[in-house]
């Protein structure tokens, strides 16, 4: 990844110590930092496991925006096809929705309790895969 | 004061109408005109989308700030996601003609175009900084006078540039408006530490996500609160659907589960069951008595 405030970090560990998700998995941000630069790590599982909780790059004393990295790292990844399942999973609700969790019986029968109205909008759907589709995301994503 | 567009996002309207019904409450007993976000879709989630293609995350964000700008309102979120998705793009957009014009490229085919000329804001930033603490005190005739664990959530508060709400590591203007209400904030632990399911690691790694949430819990519980309060509804979920994934592996920890605006709708006066407590993973039974107990003792 061409980042050049990359090539800033002292290597201090700091993003790694207030790492949330490192305190229990593979997950070394310190090291996705470093490695970055040098080599591609799009097929690294760690990449998936930090929950962008912003606290690496809130503390990072370069001031290197270490989460948006991860965010970048995850893009070039997609690109390749590394996506996982679940995430697929996610999109295409968004396609035949216009939600990433859409209503269920259950809810919508708690809705109707409540005295809420309706939540699908079918215009909404239909904008929403038009803008997918002129974006190209259905062919990223393969929905 | 101007009216505001109310989006509530996925999470809230299919998993949690409970939150959206206290929100609407609480809104019309302070007197906030507030009206639907009519036609919205999702924000969309930036853990996910931002995170696969930016100018797909930034056209759908964008899609949702033009009906509002529409309607010619500001627009009004009530989970963190939803806010960080809707104000990280609209700032975005508003600085980058390039970034601007791609974006209206792809809205122009619904007919659809992005100006900028609205604001994007957090039920708890605005209630913090256009009503202010105190005015919502004077609203509050029996306090509700209760232990809370207060959790922000990361998105409320970071970037700390972006955001401007002042540090995230010791903020302090959600535990006011929640001592507003007459709860005690009570300070633990990990306080902002992160409840284990952004960034799409929730759905992708349920068991991982689950270990952080326990980190919290475990805090949590030592500092002994009848509940805790979030602002976010996917940190809902973490919360209360999670400590039902988590009694499966033998760990139960009991601790009720509520957003801020069903604790603002009680303290409003609204029932339990009208601030939709009882439509959470688990329920509360003695939490649900407590509240209705403070509700029934005659006004101070």
């Amino acid at each position: 990844m061409k980042n050049h405030d990359i090539l800033t970090c002292l290597q201090c560990g700091t993003c790694h110590a207030s790492c949330p998700s490192g305190r229990y998995t593979s997950l070394n941000i310190r090291k996705i930092v470093r490695d970055s630069v040098r080599r591609d790590i799009s097929d690294e599982p760690e990449l998936w496991m930090c929950t962008t909780c912003y606290n690496c790059q809130e503390r990072c004393p370069r001031g290197i925006k270490v989460t948006d990295a991860v965010l970048t790292l995850r893009s070039e990844a997609v690109k390749k096809g590394m996506l996982l399942p679940a995430h697929r999973k996610v999109c295409r609700c968004l396609f035949e929705t216009g939600y990433s969790i859409p209503i269920d019986d259950k809810h919508r029968l708690m809705r109707k309790k409540l005295g809420l109205g309706e939540t699908v909008h079918k215009k909404a759907i239909k904008e929403v895969r038009t803008l997918l589709g002129s974006t190209k995301f259905n062919e990223l994503i393969k929905i | 004061m101007k009216e505001l567009s109310l989006f509530t996002g996925c999470l809230i309207p299919n998993r949690y109408p409970g939150i959206e019904k206290a929100t609407k409450l609480a809104l019309d007993r302070l007197d906030i005109k507030w009206s639907e976000l009519k036609e919205a879709a999702c924000c969309p989630a930036p853990g996910i989308y931002r995170s696969f293609d930016k100018i797909t995350w930034l056209t759908l964000a964008s899609r949702n700030l033009a009906l509002a700008e529409e309607k010619g309102t500001d627009i009004l979120t009530i989970c963190n996601g939803c806010f960080s998705s809707l104000v990280d793009a609209n700032n975005i957009l508003k600085n980058d003609a390039a970034l601007r014009s791609e974006v209206n490229s792809h809205l122009e085919k619904i007919g659809r175009e992005y100006l900028g000329t609205i604001e994007v804001r957090h039920i708890i930033e605005f209630l913090y900084k256009d009503v202010g603490a105190e005015k919502i005190g004077r609203f509050i005739e029996k306090p509700l006078e209760i232990r809370a664990a207060v959790h922000y959530g990361c998105h409320l508060l970071k970037p700390t540039k972006d955001r401007k709400l002042g540090g995230a590591e010791c903020p302090v203007f959600f535990d006011e408006l929640v001592e507003a209400t007459g709860a005690t904030s009570v300070p633990y632990e990990g306080k902002t530490s992160c409840c284990g399911a952004g960034g799409g690691v929730r759905s992708a790694m349920l068991e991982t996500s689950l270990r952080m949430t326990e980190y919290k819990l475990e805090r949590i519980k030592k500092a002994v609160v009848d509940c805790i309060v979030d602002a976010c509804p996917f940190c809902h979920l973490q919360y209360d659907g999670g400590q039902v994934e988590l009694a499966k592996t033998g760990k139960t920890y009991n601790i009720p589960v509520v957003h801020y605006s069903q604790l603002l709708a009680l303290a409003l006066g609204a029932t339990p069951q009208e601030a939709g407590l009882h439509l959470n993973e688990i329920t509360y039974r003695g939490f649900e008595e407590k509240i209705a107990s403070i509700q029934k003792t005659p006004a101070k």
